[in-house]
Formats: structure tokens, sequence, C-alpha cells
């Protein structure tokens, strides 16, 4: 069982959290405007990464916040959480972009 | 009589004598004992059968390792199946019995199965039962009866099981003197320590070795060692605990056998408790198994492991025979002849593959005139329930060589030697890499993935004195990482044994080729030896994961303990490649089987999972009515009146609200306040309708889609003021359309100044309905004119109802006049009270989900996830109407992809039976054409279908491939029995199309 980190609680089991798939995945400003391919790129396609990943997670019996968590999808391993913040970009503290 | 029972020494109390039953014939064993060690003690040889040829077999190891003493031990629901003896602690009463062979294990009538054993080769059971293939249902009876090991028990277990949570700095997974050592220094250095092992007391070998540290006993050693970490604060001992697995970050399992050692009677409290540990670090101390070397006819009783031999003498004080020879491949085996030969027991040779034989330890049986014949090698044996001598045969150290029988010597005990494969389980488990090490001929852990570090004869280290500084070591290694300052410990002083090294010998030369020799077998318990391994290849098997498969190895219940690397090394053999390079199997949680029962925990009958009751949850019990599970929750189903059935209740309940007045708990719908100056804009983007625009006080049915366009939830809203609003969800659908609405205001819009609250416990929901409601509300007493003029149709307003402030809803899940309360859950059930109270004179019906469900079935209503299925878009609902043109919302992108545009899709309609009567199975199939040829085209399905007492006739909504274009078509519904009904294919609205019943 994962050991993640939410940013406001802290460590706490994975039983406590629900998984949302892949983070930075933004909606698409005006979607009228989009060919049926780029918007079904933006609704079905995933990377299915081998390796580091970032994931949203919901601490949903928690605080129910959604965070980011960068997570190594072959080993368990995970790198750090970060926060969403209002400027509706995640904060990149506490994970180390070089792990990519 | 204990005829095998040595006079004095061992760790049993001989004072405290116990008796026990094997196959119902009653022995007595000692305190200290274990199932097979008290078997053993009494002369009981043969203590089972094998799975596939029935041969007989005897206890092997002394460990979690043993292949053929699986009992079955106790009866009722306290019985345990797939025990293992050796690990089986001895109580008064014990009963056990063997769970192979029929009618007996002296006499097994499948044993003949033995005979043709040349015809039952690897993969018997894929090339024999495939054909002819009808005949595939007898095969299968036969099958499964022959499979397995005892049986599960037929009564539901009377014991409780617990799950406990636990953190600790430091785990010690083994308590031998290497996890010993590294427990004193974790202790001594103020580590949290959780240190478990899987015996009744700790010391692991030190247990079974006559060895002396620092001048004393070893047992002296571990004895002031274990009082130390005992009067440890910090440290928790855990005996008759196996660490199971070893998981995701250092989340490690233990399962604790608390009274498994005690006589059911006497047992009191948690029988098996599950230890959930996250550690900071691991210290995986789990020893080594030592390997049975691969010759003719090895299976035989009589046959055992040479340290099983020792642990019996040294620990059990049991002989496990009267003559012996050692046969071994390297030094360990030569301790055990010591042993047999302080004891008394005639060593009639030690039997060493190597030329040069052991190193100081071979001095020291030259010392007590033990012969040792060098070079030489076990090929075959005689007798088959217990041994009767060994043919012996000199080797040249060639794999290939023939073996050519020279003497043969008379003995009824063989304490055999191939060296010891390291448990490396938790290792792999936790994710990290293993070598092949040429030096103990065994894989040992390389890298970890996780915090942990392996010690002792884990990693191949096999000696006493090595395994005492390496758990000195690894335990400083895993102080440090946890930020302590590492204490002082010293390493107990005692003698280093020089040893020789130990000669690799994985198949032992026969007289005839290998596949024509007597069986060498490699995994005793699933009878696969040497020749089926040999047969895999030939048949084009390469990788061990299919070899294991096709041949069993590895397949029992000891998990290829004490097969797997012998059974590699012939495989690499076989494909002329090094023994790294052939590989593997992968080690899965659990080392050693696990009962169900500790997994399940707590969680079991009313404990299996939360259930949610609302809070007129006890009225509903005292009308002693059915309840429906709806996600967790417990809700009124229907509310029978003396003996009426379903039917009889809901067609009342039905025409009572139509005609006058019924009342329902619909405290389970979710419901959620959305709070905020952005609170129109965030549900603008949220629902398909106008949202900004609604009045305050104004209700609204709305639909939310995900993002593919497809309906998502439903359920009235409201605008409470121009910054606040209240939805409702399904009762299903309520945590998840939360987490949902929190994730695009948290990760999409972060900047729209909104808060959502949960208030479905908080608040609960009594819905009046019918004709005479206002009648009765009027009744109980309200603060507000409840007049269509003051109060439409489709608003909300706060209000007094009976001296209870209510939230009032002016809205309709049944088509007739209707208010919703809320009221804050305390006052629930009092509100509910004073509505019946009032409600009396107008013969107030109460009503459960069933005609709820028929009701809103009457107004064509759909419910999410009845009537749709994720793949149901709200044009396909005909609710186009709720489409805004003026914005832009969740999913409606989607709705003009090509794909979801045109005739093919599936559409809500009505169905009405033609015969009148008929009420459809739900989930039929709808079908254009009965007398198709198979498969028979399907152009729809029945999602929802009740008989309608309102209409006297039975009705039913399904989705229909272009359904809307097709009102008036007569299709066909085939359920999966029964016959065919023709049915009509009509509006979804069958009841007051216009919506006048509602709106007055």
């Amino acid at each position: 069982m994962l050991l993640i980190e939410c940013p406001w609680c802290g460590d706490r089991a994975e039983t406590e959290f629900s998984c949302g798939g892949e983070a930075d995945i933004r909606r698409p400003a005006l979607p009228q405007t989009l060919s049926d391919e780029a918007w079904a790129d933006y609704l079905f396609m995933r990377k299915n990464t081998r390796g580091w990943h970032r994931e949203l997670w919901n601490h949903s019996q928690g605080c129910r916040q959604w965070f980011v968590v960068e997570r190594n999808t072959l080993t368990y391993e995970i790198a750090g959480s970060s926060k969403f913040t209002t400027s509706s970009e995640p904060e990149t503290e506490g994970v180390d972009s070089s792990a990519d | 009589m204990q005829t095998r029972r040595l006079e004095k020494g061992g760790r049993v109390d001989r004072t405290q004598p116990l008796n026990f039953s094997f196959d119902g014939k009653t022995y007595q064993g000692f305190a200290g004992d274990t199932l097979a060690s008290a078997l053993l003690a009494n002369g009981v040889n043969l203590v089972g059968r094998s799975f596939k040829l029935h041969r007989p077999r005897g206890i092997v190891s002394a460990g979690a390792e043993e292949p053929n003493g699986i009992m079955q031990i106790g009866r009722a629901g306290h019985a345990q199946p797939n025990a293992r003896a050796t690990q089986v602690a001895l109580f008064d009463g014990l009963e056990a019995q063997s769970t192979k062979g029929w009618p007996s294990v002296n006499f097994d009538i499948a044993a003949a199965n033995n005979i043709f054993s040349r015809l039952l080769g690897a993969g018997f059971y894929y090339k024999t039962f495939m054909y002819p293939r009808f005949l595939w249902r007898f095969y299968e009876g036969f099958i499964r009866a022959a499979a397995g090991f005892g049986k599960a028990p037929d009564q539901l277990d009377p014991d409780r099981y617990e799950h406990r949570n636990a953190h600790c700095d430091i785990l010690i997974a083994g308590a031998g003197p290497a996890g010993l050592m590294s427990a004193l220094v974790a202790a001594r250095s103020g580590a949290r320590v959780i240190i478990a092992d899987e015996q009744n007391e700790f010391g692991g070998s030190l247990l079974s070795t006559d060895q002396l540290i620092e001048g004393t006993p070893a047992q002296i050693w571990l004895q002031a060692v274990v009082k130390e970490l005992n009067a440890s604060a910090d440290v928790r001992l855990l005996t008759r605990s196996t660490v199971f697995g070893y998981h995701d970050h250092n989340f490690v399992t233990i399962a604790e056998r608390c009274t498994d050692h005690l006589n059911p009677a006497n047992r009191k409290g948690v029988r098996e408790r599950l230890w959930r540990v996250r550690a900071k670090q691991v210290v995986l101390a789990q020893g080594a198994f030592e390997r049975p070397l691969v010759f003719c006819n090895n299976d035989r009783p009589g046959i055992m492991l040479a340290s099983a031999v020792s642990s019996y003498i040294n620990r059990f004080a049991v002989a496990p025979g009267e003559r012996a020879v050692v046969f071994t491949n390297n030094d360990s085996a030569y301790q055990t002849a010591l042993d047999l030969n302080r004891e008394g027991i005639k060593v009639v040779a030690i039997v060493d593959s190597r030329a040069t034989g052991a190193g100081e330890l071979r001095e020291q049986v030259a010392k007590v005139d033990i012969p040792v014949l060098t070079g030489h090698i076990v090929t075959d044996v005689k007798g088959s329930r217990r041994i009767r001598a060994v043919k012996l045969a000199s080797w040249d150290g060639q794999p290939e060589s023939r073996a050519i029988v020279t003497r043969t010597l008379e003995c009824n005990l063989l304490a055999m030697s191939g060296g010891w494969s390291p448990a490396v389980h938790l290792h792999s488990q936790a994710g990290g890499s293993i070598r092949w090490d040429d030096c103990c001929q065994g894989f040992v852990p390389d890298e970890s993935r996780q915090g942990n570090v392996s010690v002792g004869a884990g990693r191949g280290l096999l000696s006493l004195p090595d395994c005492l500084s390496d758990g000195l070591a690894g335990g400083l290694q895993v102080v440090e990482r946890c930020g302590l300052v590492a204490a002082k410990v010293e390493i107990p002083q005692l003698p280093e044994t020089p040893q020789s090294t130990l000669q690799p010998l994985w198949r032992v030369p026969a007289e005839k080729d290998p596949d024509r020799c007597p069986k060498q077998f490699i995994d005793f318990q699933n009878d696969t030896a040497v020749a089926d391994i040999r047969l895999a290849v030939r048949e084009g098997f390469e990788s061990v994961e299919h070899v294991k498969r096709y041949t069993a190895l590895g397949f029992g219940t000891e998990q290829g303990k004490l097969g797997n690397i012998n059974g590699m090394a012939v495989l690499a053999e076989c494909l002329q490649l090094p023994i790294a390079e052939v590989g593997t199997t992968t080690f899965r949680p659990a080392y050693t089987p696990t009962s169900f029962a500790v997994g399940a925990g707590e969680a079991v009958m009313d404990l299996y999972e939360p259930v949610r009751t609302t809070a007129i949850h006890d009225w509903h019990e005292q009308a002693g009515i059915p309840f429906e599970t709806v996600g967790q929750w417990l809700r009124p189903w229907y509310f029978p009146k003396k003996t009426e059935d379903l039917d009889a209740a809901v067609a009342r309940e039905c025409l009572a609200t139509r005609a006058g007045v019924g009342i329902m708990d619909a405290s389970t719908l979710g419901k959620i306040d959305v709070h905020g100056a952005d609170a129109a804009e965030f549900l603008n983007r949220i629902y398909t309708h106008n949202v900004d625009t609604m009045k305050i006080g104004r209700c609204a049915y709305g639909i939310m889609l995900g993002e593919d366009g497809m309906v998502k939830d439903d359920g009235v809203m409201a605008r409470l003021a121009e910054d606040h609003y209240y939805l409702t969800t399904t009762t299903g659908g309520a945590a998840a359309v939360l987490a949902w609405l929190e994730l695009w205001l948290q990760t999409e819009w972060p900047d729209l100044k909104v808060h959502l609250t949960s208030l479905t416990d908080q608040f609960s929901t009594i819905a009046v309905a019918g004709p005479d409601s206002r009648q009765v509300l009027e009744k109980v007493g309200c603060s507000i004119d409840l007049a269509r003029s003051h109060f439409p149709f489709m608003t909300v307003k706060d209000a007094v109802l009976g001296g209870i402030d209510v939230q009032l809803f002016r809205v309709s899940f049944s088509g007739e006049l209707a208010y919703e309360v809320n009221v804050d859950s305390r006052y629930a059930l009092a509100m509910w009270n004073k509505i019946m109270t009032a409600g009396q004179a107008f013969n107030i019906t109460p009503y459960g989900t069933e005609t709820m469900h028929v009701l809103r079935a009457e107004k064509g209503f759909v419910i999410v996830g009845q009537d749709t299925d994720g793949s149901v878009t709200p044009v396909d609902l005909k609710l186009n109407w709720m489409l805004s043109r003026d914005k832009d919302f969740i999913g409606k992108r989607s709705l003009s992809r090509s794909v979801m545009v045109g005739s093919q899709r599936k559409q809500l309609v009505g169905l009405l039976s033609c015969d009148g009567r008929s009420v459809l199975s739900e989930g039929s199939q709808l079908l254009d054409d009965v007398s198709a040829p198979s498969p028979v085209p399907m152009v729809g399905h029945v999602t929802s279908s009740y008989y309608s007492a309102n209409l006297g006739q039975p009705i039913a909504l399904g989705l229909l491939i272009n359904g809307h274009a097709r009102l008036g078509d007569r299709v066909f519904a085939r359920a999966s029995s029964g016959p065919d009904v023709a049915v009509e294919v009509t509006s979804s609205v069958f009841y007051d199309p216009k919506g006048a019943r509602q709106n007055v």
C-alpha cells in the first residue's frame, strides 16, 4: 500500500485517497472551435507512461483536496506531491523535476 | 510409547505430556513439540501421500518448507486445512488428519498411479483431458475430487480475528542469530523496533545447535538477548508471527497466530491477528533453506534434510532413526553426523560427493570414528514405506557420468544436504533484484528497491560467526538510515570453523539415463521429477515461468522453498545455460499459506461493510418493513400491511399516493451546498441549463454531463441567494459528484470563489406527495401560504412547519402535487411523526423505493444508473430542451462529435406489452425479428419495468436504436428465460404527459 503525502495533511495510507489519472491535462479554452480529432485527443488520449508520471490524487477520505503526485509507474516510488494554486499552475515545490 | 524420544536434552518439557491423535489413533508428545516432532517421537513415519502419484511420504523438514506433512487440524468451524505438521505447535487434545490417501495413508488405492507413472509425465492433464471435448464435464469432476489438500471447514468460523496497524523505525523479520544482533543494536540505539519470528520462541537456528557462544551453550546467550529485548520499552517481540508480505513503501504484513497452539476449549480472545506495519527500515533475517539432493527415490520416508535431523535431535530430543547415513555435497551435514553420534545413533557413513571432503569438521568426525566416503554418491535407495538401505557409487564429479553401484549400506535414516538456498522471498517481494552467488550456489539479494537490508544466512552467510557479525552490521546500517546514533554492541566471540567449499550437485547420476531411471524428485509435493523438466524442455519450453506451470514445479503449499533451485539448475543443464541466466520464478506474497480469516479480520458478517441509515430509520424499523440496500444506505423498500406481498403493497401505495397522499423518506439524496461569489458562474459551467439567470427561490431539474457528453448525474437544484445554491444528487452519486466538482474547482478553475459543502447527513428529506399533500402540511401548521399563487411549482422557501425550521421545496418526483421537506436531521424523526399524525385524517400512506420507482416511471422520469449506463446522452433521453445554446458547459462539445449524431444511437422509449399483462424482465434484449438466425441482432434493451396499478397495465422503459423515430413500431423483448414478449414502442411518458397534476 502506497504512502502518499497529502500536501495539507502529511503522509497517509493509500486507502485514504483516490487516483484521478494523468495530471496536466488542461481543458481547452474554446472547445467548440476544436476539430473532432483534437477534442477526442483531450478526452481520451493518455500517455500511459512507463516510469515517472505526474498524476492527480484526491484525499477523498480526508481533506478532499486534489493535488499532483509524481509517481514512478514501474517501481511505485513517489518523488513528491504538489498543490494547485490559484494561478492554476501546480507548484513544483517538493517535486524533483530532474527525476523525469 | 514415544519410542524414538531421547532420554534427555532438547527444549521439550517432559513434565507436560500432551495427548493428541493422528488419523484417529492416540499418541503422546510433550509441551514444546511440533506435531511433526511428536509424530517422529512416536515412530510415525508415513504421514502423507504425494499429490499425483500417491507415493508414501514422511516428514522431510522441520520448518516452513515441509512438503509432505500437510495436515487437517481440528474439526468443525475450528478446522484448519493445509497445516504443515512442522509448524503446528502440539497441544493437548490436538486432532490431526492426513490429507491425502484413500482409504488411508497406509493403504492408498490411488497409489496405482505410481505404477503408471511413466504415463503421467509433465503436462499429463493438459494433454489427456483435452479430448474429446464433450467429456470435459466428466473429467472435471474427477480432477476436482483428486485435487487439493484437506477440506475447507463446512461450518462458520467461530473464532475472532483482527487487524492492527502499527508503525516502527525498524522491523526485523526473523529472530535467528542475525536478526537478534540487528534487534540488539536497534534497541540500544533507541529505535522503535518490531521483531517477528514464525516460531513459538526466538532463536532460529540457535534452538537446534550445540555450538557455544562465548564458551557457553548458544541457548544461554539467546536467553540473555531475549531478556534484554523484552526489557526494552520500545521493542515489540512477536512470536508465532510470520512476516508474509512485503508491499509498497515499506508496508509489511505479519500474521500472528495468537491461540492456535492451544486447545480450542482454552482459547480466549483473538485467534489470529494481522499486523499492518509501516516501517522506516526493514531488516530481512529470514535465514536459508537446506536443499535436498536429487537422486533416485529420494522421496522415500526416512530421508530427511540433514539440518532437520539435527533439529529433531537437539531441539526436540527425537531420534528420527536408528542407523543413519549422511549424504552431502558440503560441510554443514557433518555437524548432523556429530549430533547423531553424540546421541548414540549409529552413523554408518558420511557419503560426501566431494573428492576432498569437509574442512575442520572432517577431523572432528574422524575423532569419533565416523567413516567418510569422499567422492561417493547415494544413487538410489531400497524400501518404499521406509528406506532399508542406500546404494552407493563412486563419482568423478562429471554431471553426465553414469553411476555404477559398488556398495549397499543398510540404514533407516538418510540425512541429506545439497547446500543452502537463502530465503530471498521478502527481498524480492519488495522489488529487490537477486543475483547468483557462486560461493553458496544460490540466489542472494542484490539491489534493494525499498528501505531494507538483508542479513545473515538470508544473503548466503551460513556460519554462526558470520551471521552474528552481519546482523550487527545490518543493524548499524538501518539505525543510521533512521537518523539515530548507533549504540555500541560487541560481537560475541566464538571459534571459526574453516569450511571447504560446496560442490554443485544438482542431479545425482543414476544407474540408467535420467529419463529412464527411477524418479528423481525435485518438487515432492507435486511429484515433479528430473525427467519431467527434461520432457518439458524437449517439448519446447524454455522460460522458467513456463516450465514451472507445465511441470507444476513449485506449485505446492511450500511454493518451491525446497525444490525450486534444484529445478532451475536441472533446467539450466538441459538448456546448457548458467543457472543465473535461467533465473527464478517470481516471489509473491504470501510467504507461507495465510488464512482467509486473518485476511478478513473483523470485516465479516455485520461488520463486512458500513451501513448508513437515515435519521428516520428507527420508525421504519419499528414498522418491521423490508429494506433495500442502495450504495451503503438502507432504504425502506415497501410498507406491507399484514399479509401483503411486494406487488400488493406497491399497488396499494401507488394508488393511494395518486388518489390521496403518500410520504417517503428521501433523506439519502445527495445534498451539496454551493456558496461563493462565483457560484453562479461555476454551476453554469457544470450544468447544461442556464444557472446564472435563475431567479432566487427557483428550483430547476439539472443534469450534469461528463466531458464525454454522457449523463453523469441529475437532480433538483435551487438558487437560495445571489451567491448561494443547493444541489441534490442521486443517492449513489453523492460522493463522486462532490469529488468531481472539487476536481474542476481546484484544478481547472481555482480562481473561482466557491465553497462546496456536503449536507447529505446534516439534512433529512421527507417527500409528501399526492393531491392531499398541501392539506396535510397545512394541518401540520405551516408559517407560509402554501397556495399555488404564493408558492408555485418549482420554488423553494424557508418555513416553520409544525414548529420546526424547514426548507420547503415545491418539487415532484411522482408527477403529483408534492413537497419535499428539508429538515435538520436532529429533528427529522419529529417532523416525520408530525406529518404522519396530521396525515392520519387523509389516510397518509408511507411508501418506499419500489413505489417511488413505479411512480416516476409512469411519468417517464429516468433514474441515472438504471435507465442510463454511462453511454447515454441527454439527446438520447430527449432532453434537448435542457441544453443551453448560450454558453459552454462540461460535455457540450462532445454532443456534436460525429459519432454522437445519427440514427444508430440507442434512445429512451416507452414499451407496452401488446398483451397488456406481461411484465417484462429488466435487462431483456429488444429484437426486431425473433426468427432471425443466431446471433440474433439486438436493437436495444429494457432498463425499467413495472406493473402500473394506476394505469392497469405493465409499463417499461428501454433504450432502442433510433427509438425516437420508431414510436408505434412493434419489437420483441427476449429474456434469458421465458417466452418472447411482443411490445409496442411508445412515448416514455405514460401518465399525465402535460404535467397538469403537479402544477396545481
